[in-house]
């Protein structure tokens, strides 16, 4: 069968390079757009809560940031298993791309679940199971990070993060079920495709929308990191010499320093 | 409209400390990031031998 397309056109790191860095800024444009009108839905036309009074505003990035620590935690494992399966080296550079926005992430839902804790349940933390399996998941990303960078060889710290990377996965259906499993302090899931939303529609929908600007965030990131580190690997290799060159500003922004 | 004045916004109810304190912390982070990955871009350019990258 003949393709219309190269399915594997994108994998070369060159034009890989190329294509990330063309759409960052449309990634951006989308987290500002939804990212706004999130926040002012969330602010200005989602009532205050009858019981929780406005303290309940945090969910609008408490959720969204939870689901992108979940979600990148198995971008990065997907994307570590295919180069360490396939030795595809620019899916392990994406691997290690997406490791710190997703360790950033897993922080902010720690954090603000703290920050909503505290007046909502009386204690910046317990030690429910929600909450301690999410701390995991941030020592996981932790030891992903350090495990490929203790590690000189490339390809070796690839292969010992995608390993990291793959049995540290388990976690992630256990924080995204502890809910239903144990008896927890921590609420059940405020969205289900089964179920009809607990919560008006107000402010189901600023929930939404700051996801779809988390989602932009995440991939505006991921594309300049990841841009980075294959010119960091790739740093032998001509097209790259080509892109630094290019990378120079014009002569009319750079002002009078000639 | 949910606040009458600006002050009873910036108030939430009495919870600003806890939902200031989630929003700003998430900004800071937010805002950071991406100049630390510009960063990183910048400096993998001029290890390249970039004069000035844009």
């Amino acid at each position: 069968m003949k393709l219309p397309f190269r399915l594997f056109h994108f994998a070369a790191p060159a034009r890989f390079y190329g294509l990330a860095g063309a759409l960052v800024p449309w990634c951006w444009a989308v987290f500002a757009v939804f990212g706004v009108a999130g926040l002012f839905v969330g602010f200005f036309r989602a009532p205050t809560d009858a019981t929780q009074g406005d303290a309940y505003r945090i969910i609008f990035i408490h959720v969204p940031a939870a689901w992108m620590s979940m979600v990148l935690y198995m971008v990065m494992a997907f994307w570590a298993a295919i180069g360490w399966a396939f030795n595809a080296r620019l899916a392990s550079m994406v691997a290690r791309a997406v490791a710190p926005t997703g360790a950033m992430f897993t922080f902010l839902a720690l954090w603000t679940g703290s920050f909503w804790g505290k007046p909502t349940w009386g204690a910046w933390w317990v030690w429910d199971a929600r909450l301690t399996s999410e701390l995991i998941l941030l020592f996981l990303y932790a030891g992903f990070l350090s495990i490929i960078s203790a590690i000189d060889d490339p390809r070796r710290a690839d292969r010992a993060g995608a390993l990291v990377a793959i049995i540290g996965s388990v976690n992630v259906p256990i924080i995204y079920f502890s809910v239903k499993w144990w008896n927890t302090l921590h609420q059940g899931a405020s969205v289900s495709l089964t179920t009809a939303p607990k919560m008006a529609s107000t402010m189901l929908t600023s929930m939404l929308l700051m996801t779809i600007a988390f989602w932009a965030y995440a991939f505006a990131v991921v594309f300049m990191r990841s841009r980075a580190i294959v010119l960091e690997r790739d740093n032998h290799a001509q097209w790259a010499a080509n892109a630094a060159l290019g990378a120079r500003r014009p002569m009319a922004s750079r002002g009078m320093q000639t | 409209m949910i606040w009458n004045s600006a002050s009873e916004f910036f108030a939430m109810g009495g919870y600003g400390l806890y939902v200031w304190g989630a929003y700003g912390v998430t900004l800071a982070c937010l805002l950071v990031e991406p100049v630390l990955a510009r960063a990183r871009h910048r400096q993998a350019l001029r290890a390249l031998g970039a004069e000035d990258p844009a």
